[in-house]
């Protein structure tokens, strides 16, 4: 008796299976939430939007892992003034940049850590016309970066610090998703 | 002995300053972001987030490279203009398996976050070492985690001589840091309308660790 009871136990389990699969065969899954943990609180450990930011202006150690704790919102009132001497320590001559921010103002953007994207039309960090519309995977981003930082108001001063003549990345990027190349 | 000492300072100092491990508590593990990317995809009615973690990693070291089942990797998106996130969009290791949640407007805000799980959108099987990129589409969108090549260029070697005062200027051409090294990739493409009307948005990532 006890293994008839368990064969038609069996067997009901079978037909349950095949029939939740059957309902959900367009992606293959058996409901993965439902069997999965997701619970827990999650707590900041790092942040970043612009490239490189945290590296060129926060000082290394506690100060770079203070930075990742920081949220967007508050970062302004902490950092602009830390920006804004790392600015001018970097480029002493510093008066406006290419995109006729004085020091205050460009460290005021730069320290809140943000990337703008524009919801139409071309996404890219710098392409010539359109500027922090977003980041593409081939935008050279550091050479945008340096220009502003070191390159003056016309884009045109310390030359030998306004690009770093790395212009591309090594491997091709791809025309769809995922779009990044495949491990070397 | 005192070249060799200072070669290796140098190179010390190279690889710690990285964006990439750019911070002592998140140097060489999960919560490490090195980029973040937010471009128009393919389908220009949609838009793509990429996060990066893990930098660096040489080919024979990244097989054995994985995402924390304890790490939220947040894409931040703030519609409003005020720095705060209106929406999130969620990914967090499981098994083998990566999955989503979102974009939705997460009742937690700054810097602590829950999973809501009624706002599960879709998972993906991470992507293996050496093998295609595994892709998954669901709820019109796309998912995509594992090993990539880092897209990142940068000659910083040079730039950290030029902070060092051991140079005056980039060398040109400049040598890549990054050339043939690798990350672990999130990628997710969303259509535009889930992001709401904004002609412009503040895109920012995050790794939150359960606690």
């Amino acid at each position: 008796m006890k293994t008839i009871k368990i064969q038609n136990i069996a067997a009901v389990l079978l037909v349950a299976i095949a029939t939740v699969s059957c309902n959900d065969d367009d992606n293959n899954n058996v409901d993965p939430i439902t069997s999965v943990d997701f619970s827990g609180t999650f707590v900041q450990q790092d942040q970043m939007a612009r490239p490189a930011i945290n590296t060129v202006f926060i000082a290394s150690g506690q100060p770079k892992d203070d930075f990742n704790g920081t949220i967007p919102s508050q970062m302004g009132a902490t950092y602009q003034s830390i920006f804004k001497s790392r600015l001018l320590a970097l480029n002493p001559a510093y008066t406006t940049n290419a995109l006729t921010l004085t020091a205050d103002q460009f460290t005021g953007v730069l320290a809140t850590d943000i990337l703008g994207v524009a919801t139409t039309g071309k996404t890219t960090f710098f392409d010539g016309t359109n500027v922090l519309t977003g980041r593409a995977l081939a935008d050279d981003v550091i050479d945008t970066e340096l220009l502003l930082i070191f390159g003056g108001p016309q884009g045109a001063d310390n030359p030998q610090l306004t690009s770093d003549h790395v212009d591309a990345n090594d491997k091709a990027f791809t025309v769809a998703f995922p779009y990044m190349g495949a491990a070397w | 002995m005192i070249i060799g000492l200072s070669l290796v300072a140098i190179s010390g100092l190279v690889l710690v300053a990285a964006d990439h491990i750019d911070a002592p508590s998140v140097t060489g593990n999960a919560a490490d972001i090195t980029d973040v990317y937010a471009f128009q995809g393919q389908d220009t009615n949609n838009m793509v987030f990429a996060v990066n973690t893990q930098g660096l990693l040489s080919p024979g070291g990244t097989a054995a490279a994985e995402f924390s089942e304890n790490m939220l990797i947040e894409v931040n998106i703030d519609n409003t203009g005020d720095n705060v996130e209106d929406l999130v969009i969620q990914a967090i290791r499981k098994g083998d398996k990566m999955y989503f949640f979102g974009p939705y407007a997460p009742a937690a805000k700054g810097l602590s976050s829950t999973i809501d799980v009624s706002k599960a959108s879709g998972s993906v099987a991470i992507s293996k070492y050496g093998a295609a990129a595994n892709v998954s589409t669901e709820n019109g969108m796309k998912f995509f985690a594992g090993p990539r090549d880092d897209p990142f260029f940068f000659d910083l070697g040079q730039f950290q001589k030029i902070l060092g005062g051991t140079a005056t200027g980039f060398n040109n051409p400049g040598t890549d840091t990054f050339a043939g090294t690798n990350v672990l990739a999130v990628v997710v493409e969303v259509p535009k309308s889930s992001l709401g009307n904004a002609a412009t948005i503040n895109v920012w990532s995050e790794t939150k660790k359960k606690q």
